[in-house]
């Protein structure tokens, strides 16, 4: 694989190859918990922590990690985390806890989390690890409020629950229910797709090869 | 999948090898395993303790406005212990106040009883379902009904307590509750119409109410209801000290 600086692995997941709108990994709660703002934030802060305390513990861990059962500890590292900021939300913010449910639990199975440990934070050093942890967990938390924000001011006339338009805007309450969900990402999908081929028209230079990921970092 | 840190420089699988090296190498798997496991569980542990009480405190304030909303918002309410004796306004001998069985009790202004709230779980789709629901023993009917913690599947099984018209059914409904498919009732005092594509969470919520009026049997119906509690010592608005611990479900 290619040597990469530390900056790229830190910008990497924000934009150029951020999980959602690119790799569209971890789409259940991008799909599932943007109907609010609120939701969003929660949620993102909550992937964000688990993506990397399980990161610096795999790279950590790479040297320990039997081959034969590192799918298994990679679970095992990232379910500790998932209940750790499961009960540090229900402590502090359980209103958030409450609405967001059974998709705290369910941050386990996100792929994007189990993909950068098998791709990423297992081969290379902490630091790096941590740095391709933060892009990608920020990459997600900007594409969760990219929909949440969309899907809030549409869907209930406001943002954060401060109203926007007043008591005339009728709300589009189809966007904060699960069909919004699927229409706030074709449309983010689509402008995102739209403009990366305004880019690559425009542009002649590149810094990374185009697409979704390089071959073996692609699950 | 392919530059991965592999010890098995036979290309084989650790099951095509011979007999000794897997066993030498499982030890060390599980050794692993072992390990990280009971490190997780000691993190887990220590987080545990420290968010515990925070937990237990705001389930408690959702509990006491919970009660006051199945109650349809009595003026005043007391804990009362139940026993196989039944219930009492003091914990039986041995019992500790705070993992005791209580029911609520619910006073209207006048100092009439309302009647009285019950929480209850059982295993629903997902997880343990808590609920708590008012019931009036007089009447043989229920007041109200609301989930307290449920995990159940986003957009069906969750309608349980974000469908209000499901939850609008278990107002004024009778007691045994007989859960009926939707547009399936005749119409009896009795039924609640289920949710489709929800039938096991809807039939849940429907069995946790009915088994916990059948565990206590009569003891509401012969509770001789103690006066209210004077408005200054446990009135809705302001519970007394302590109410945190003493309300824990």
């Amino acid at each position: 694989m290619r040597e990469t600086t530390p900056r790229e692995d830190l910008l990497r997941g924000i934009w150029k190859e951020n999980p959602v709108l690119v790799q569209l990994l971890g789409l259940c709660p991008a799909l599932a918990v943007t109907n609010t703002v609120p939701n969003s934030i929660a949620m993102g802060l909550a992937t964000f922590f688990v993506l990397l305390g399980s990161s610096f513990l795999v790279s950590l861990m790479k040297n320990w990690i039997p081959a034969e059962v590192r799918i298994s500890a990679y679970i095992l590292i990232i379910a500790t985390f998932v209940t750790i900021a499961d009960f540090v939300l229900a402590a502090v913010v359980p209103v958030i806890h409450k609405e967001l449910g059974a998709f705290i639990a369910l941050i386990v199975v996100n792929c994007m989390i189990l993909g950068r440990q098998e791709a990423f934070a297992s081969k290379r050093p902490v630091g790096r690890a941590l740095l391709d942890a933060a892009g990608t967990g920020a990459g997600f938390m900007i594409a969760l409020l990219m929909m949440g924000t969309f899907r809030e001011i549409l869907g209930n006339g406001s943002v954060m629950g401060y109203s926007l338009f007043g008591d005339n805007f009728e709300p589009w309450i189809v966007m904060i229910l699960p069909p919004g969900g699927f229409f706030t990402l074709g449309f983010i999908l689509l402008s995102f797709g739209w403009w990366k081929d305004r880019q690559a028209e425009t542009s002649h230079v590149r810094q990374w090869p185009h697409g979704v990921a390089s071959g073996e970092e692609a699950l | 999948m392919k530059e991965l840190p592999t010890v098995q420089a036979d290309g084989g699988s650790s099951d095509s090898g011979p007999p000794r090296a897997p066993q030498v190498a499982s030890v060390k798997l599980m050794a692993t395993l072992a390990v990280a496991g009971a490190v997780a569980g000691l993190l887990i542990v220590l987080v545990f303790q420290w968010a515990d009480p925070q937990i237990q405190a705001h389930r408690a304030a959702a509990l006491r406005a919970a009660l006051l909303e199945v109650l349809s918002g009595p003026a005043s309410y007391r804990s009362l212990y139940v026993s196989p004796a039944g219930l009492s306004m003091t914990p039986p001998a041995g019992v500790d106040t705070v993992t005791a069985e209580k029911v609520y009790i619910g006073y209207d202004d006048a100092g009439d009883v309302v009647g009285y709230a019950v929480t209850g779980g059982e295993p629903g789709f997902q997880d343990i379902i808590q609920l708590i629901f008012g019931y009036d023993a007089g009447q043989g009917r229920l007041l109200g009904m609301m989930v307290l913690e449920s995990k159940e599947t986003p957009g069906l099984g969750d309608k349980i307590f974000k469908d209000l018209d499901f939850v609008a059914e278990f107002q004024g409904v009778t007691a045994p509750i007989k859960g009926v498919k939707l547009g399936a009732g005749t119409g009896a005092d009795n039924e609640v119409d289920m949710i489709t594509g929800a039938t096991i969470s809807s039939r849940t919520v429907i069995d946790i109410i009915n088994h916990r009026l059948e565990a206590l049997g009569s003891a509401l119906e012969e509770h001789v209801p103690e006066p209210p509690p004077p408005p200054s010592a446990s009135s809705a608005e302001e519970p007394p000290a302590g109410d945190e611990g003493e309300e824990r479900s």
